[in-house]
């Protein structure tokens, strides 16, 4: 019997599959297909898109296939008449081929919308590989590209394009994008992951024409705006091809009429795929399709036990890398249902299981989408989650009984088993780092081993695996939050701030799900440092957040006196300053003077109303704020290196006096110490310092992530530079490092401990552009942290600080 | 005890607060975020510290001194800790801060 096949697509290539297999021998079978090439993988058509893969490698049936199987494949042939009488087929090359049975599976089109300039060179659709290869040519301008239609094939053109260099824009008439298989909340979460990667969406817009003379110019929307394009993608929906049934006088409504076997309006035809319409529903998604396939297989095999075709809603997936998406069946709210919803903002969660009468009828999920399948289980199967209501959410691992022990899992994964991706780190590493050094914290393992130290998606994995290790030595919540008012820790606030954009302290709140109206005295002084460090300009002080010392600029003492510590440049001094001290020391009866650890003098015991005066008068003689109160840079000890020591290599003092001058009033996460030692026998110390300088005859030795306080520990050695403007330099972006990525009251030796002192020394000495871009941010900053407090608080700022707001005697008090 | 006007609430920053001198010692007046006053004793129950100095968060200070956190509302040190400070009746009126003081009269003579 000789079986002809309009289409060369995934569906019928699927029934011959099943065909060949079940009745082989029984047909000669001849194929028209109007691509001039063998059936591929038309989903895999935005991987081939984006450049993930290429066309070879989509190919299901290579020529080879047709040949072994004795099948005629006439290729770039279109099928322009069937003969019904005749029982003909005729290409549109002239072939008449006779059949005894046909089979139609001509797919669909694309709809083109009905504006004007849709014809114009330019426009595209997006349904073959000829449509793939032109939008890559087209790509190589780099230039802009419009996709009309937010749906799954808009965005798939949209990813695929704009990871080809174009700059795309995304034209979506509903207000969210895929509505229909996405609820707003979930196409939010769509819009904001697609827009991250550089594509602009415009929803609720209108196309009313496409410009251009000759060749696409840009589109042009309904409320009068022009979106400028050189390449146009019509993605607005498809439309079942059924035009050539219908002019064989076959029943034809959106789609091919068939019955539940597939069979048209006569009985020797058959249709499938993207053309067929079952029981009023057409297809355009793979999996109805093979099961179509299944179908005609079978009763062209005259097979008994044929069954006839069931319509089950098919789970939708985005292929987008980096978009983790799942839709399934019907997820519209309505009386008789109820939902269960699981969100996560830091994560970008969202999980949404639609019931009605206790059984799954909808699913959406967005960002995690590995219990997909056991939801089209569950649906699939009607089961009745009454007793797992629950933990339904949750997914499958939750189920059963007691909750799984998500440890099981992780201990029973192989030595050889990848945990972290970013850093190809297996599991054998993690738990021998573990188990030779001892380690305890998540940190350290991060430290010693890089897992985790990335993207920082496998942190959980590794926690468990730390858990499985150690047993109880090891306390999962390893992620401190920043205080009672949050969950998140002080990484993931600092990233936050960044990513969101935020720039005051009431929109971290806001947005980060802060569990107080305001706040605390400790995560307030922490978020207002952060926001001064990302934000410098921008972001104005929360003068109500500082702890008191940085708000009157002096030490509180144990009286609630305060102590004052004018600056001594590199413990510099002279005459006339000593003078001023002593004058004021006499003036305000300041009761102790005493000269500190960082070489200059602090003035005990003086009264927080005489502070503006006392600043005042030092002020006159030259002095600014010494910052001995601040978290930021305290001061730059040093030795008299080549003006006066016999042993000196460099101008030590000169260098101190240098860095202080350059980076005082910079606020940073824990105070910076810093000194200069003018000859390896290092009297200023310099290496249990913040920072430290050692001069040495060819050049300058940088240290740092030393220690003199309640840990002990002497500094790290970052590099040496030849010149005091890199010595500078490297100073300088080190700070601004630190000053970037620490926790709020974070000293540098933890810091460069938990990032590594390797990582430090990578970015600052051996990546100049990083170490560049450091040193600019911190000079930029510095425009604005320059300003003396002291001289702004004798002008009048904030008089209120320093005097009672009312002083009531004896008399008003008693009326 | 006898009203007596200390100023303009809009004298003290919002989340902040001023002292005032009387005759039964310093007082700490604090405004919050959503304009709610409260005066206390300016004396940390822990060690003397000046609760006018601290950070006001919710209707609470965090002491300069140690970080104990006292309610405003009630004068009592939240948390672990155990202790309280007197607490002084404020109103407001026109956006003027009255405090009531009990001075005993053979004082005030």
């Amino acid at each position: 019997m000789k079986l002809v096949i309009i289409g060369n697509g995934m569906a019928p290539g699927r029934m011959l599959e099943h065909l060949l297999e079940s009745a082989p021998g029984r047909y000669n079978v001849t194929i028209f297909n109007a691509e001039p090439r063998v059936n591929y993988d038309r989903i895999m058509l935005s991987p081939v898109l984006s450049g993930e893969k290429n066309y070879e490698q989509i190919i299901i049936h290579g020529d080879g296939w047709y040949i072994k199987n004795g099948i005629t494949l006439y290729k770039g042939h279109r099928i322009v008449a069937i003969d019904r009488e005749a029982k003909t087929v005729t290409s549109d090359h002239g072939v008449v081929e006779p059949y005894d049975k046909l089979v139609i599976a001509t797919g669909s089109v694309p709809f083109i919308l009905p504006v004007p300039g849709n014809t114009l060179a330019g426009v595209l659709s997006y349904r073959d590989l000829d449509d793939v290869n032109a939008m890559l040519l087209a790509a190589q301008s780099r230039a802009k590209a419009v996709v009309i239609g937010g749906g799954l094939l808009g965005l798939e053109a949209a990813a695929g394009l704009e990871a080809q260099g174009m700059d795309v824009t995304v034209l979506h008439l509903m207000p969210t994008l895929m509505e229909r298989q996405l609820d707003p909340a979930a196409g939010y979460l769509l819009q904001r992951a697609i827009e991250d990667r550089g594509i602009k969406v415009i929803c609720k817009a209108n196309t009313k024409a496409i410009v251009g003379d000759k060749k696409v110019e840009g589109v042009e929307l309904a409320d009068g705006r022009i979106i400028p394009a050189t390449l146009v993608v019509m993605a607005a929906g498809i439309k079942p091809n059924a035009g050539l049934a219908k002019d064989a006088g076959l029943a034809t409504n959106r789609g091919i009429v068939v019955d539940g076997g597939m069979q048209t309006s006569d009985p020797d035809i058959y249709a499938l795929g993207e053309c067929a319409e079952v029981g009023g529903h057409v297809y355009g998604l793979v999996a109805p399709l093979y099961e179509m396939a299944r179908v005609a297989a079978a009763h062209l095999a005259d097979e008994a036990s044929a069954a006839a075709f069931v319509h089950s809603d098919t789970p939708t997936k985005l292929k987008v890398t980096g978009i983790e998406l799942f839709s399934l069946g019907d997820f519209a709210d309505g009386e008789d249902r109820h939902e269960i919803v699981l969100r996560d903002a830091s994560a970008g969660i969202y999980k949404r299981v639609v019931l009605k009468d206790n059984r799954i009828i909808g699913t959406v999920l967005y960002g995690e989408t590995a219990d997909g399948a056991w939801f089209n289980d569950l649906k699939k199967k009607q089961v009745d989650i009454t007793d797992m209501r629950d933990t339904l959410i949750f997914g499958q691992a939750y189920q059963g009984g007691a909750p799984l022990d998500p440890m099981a899992a992780v201990a029973a994964l192989p030595d050889d088993a990848e945990i972290c991706g970013c850093n190809g780190v297996c599991k054998g590493k993690i738990v021998g780092a573990i188990q030779a050094k001892s380690l305890t914290s998540l940190d350290d393992v991060r430290a010693h081993t890089k897992a985790s130290a990335s993207c920082g998606s496998c942190t959980g994995l590794v926690e468990q695996l730390m858990s499985v290790t150690l047993g109880d030595a090891y306390n999962p919540a390893a992620v401190q939050p920043m205080c009672g008012c949050t969950t998140l820790g002080h990484d993931d606030v600092r990233r936050l701030i960044k990513a969101k954009g935020l720039k005051n302290i009431y929109a971290v709140m806001q947005e980060l799900e802060w569990t107080t109206s305001c706040g605390c005295a400790k995560c307030r002084p922490a978020l207002n440092y952060y926001l001064v460090c990302d934000w410098p300009g921008e972001y104005a002080d929360d003068y109500q957040s500082r702890f008191i010392n940085e708000r009157v600029h002096a030490n509180i003492q144990k009286n609630g006196t305060y102590s004052v510590v004018p600056r001594m440049w590199g413990g510099v001094t002279s005459a006339k300053e000593l003078r001023a001290i002593a004058d004021v020391v006499d003036k305000f009866n300041i009761p102790t003077v005493k000269v500190t650890g960082g070489q200059r003098i602090d003035m005990l015991g003086i009264r927080k109303e005489d502070l503006p005066a006392v600043w005042a008068d030092l002020g006159k003689a030259g002095f600014v704020s010494g910052h001995a109160y601040a978290k930021g840079l305290r001061t730059v000890k040093t030795c008299v290196g080549t003006d006066w020591c016999r042993f000196g290599t460099q101008d030590s003092t000169g260098l101190g006096i240098r860095i202080e001058k350059f980076m005082w009033g910079s606020w940073t996460p824990a105070k910076v110490k810093m000194a200069v030692s003018g000859c390896p026998r290092n009297c200023a110390e310099a290496t249990c310092k913040d920072v430290g300088v050692i001069c040495v005859d060819s050049g300058y030795e940088i240290h740092f992530a030393g220690a003199a306080g309640l840990d002990i520990k002497g500094t790290e050695v970052l590099g040496l530079v030849k010149t005091e403007d890199e010595a500078l330099e490297v100073i300088v972006a080190l700070v601004q490092m630190y000053r970037e990525q620490a926790r709020y009251l974070e000293r540098i030796y933890k810091w460069a401990k938990r990032v590594t002192i390797d990582e430090v020394r990578h970015q600052i000495l051996d990546d100049l552009e990083k170490r560049n871009g450091y040193y600019e941010r911190f000079v930029y900053s510095q425009k604005f942290a320059q300003v003396d407090p002291w001289s702004e608080r004798v002008s009048g700022l904030h008089k209120h600080e320093f005097k009672p707001m009312a002083t009531i005697g004896m008399a008003d008090a008693a009326e | 005890m006898s009203w007596v006007s200390i100023g303009s609430i809009t004298d003290i920053p919002r989340r902040g607060a001023r002292c005032v001198e009387t005759p039964i010692g310093k007082i700490a007046v604090f405004r919050t975020a959503e304009d709610r006053v409260f005066a206390i004793e300016d004396h940390c129950p822990h060690k003397g510290g000046p609760l006018s100095q601290g950070i006001v968060h919710g209707t609470a200070v965090t002491c300069p001194l140690h970080n104990w956190v006292i309610s405003l509302e009630t004068g009592k040190a939240l948390g672990a800790d155990e202790g309280s400070v007197r607490t002084i009746p404020i109103k407001v009126e026109a956006g003027m801060l009255f405090i009531g003081l009990v001075v005993t009269a053979d004082r005030a003579a």
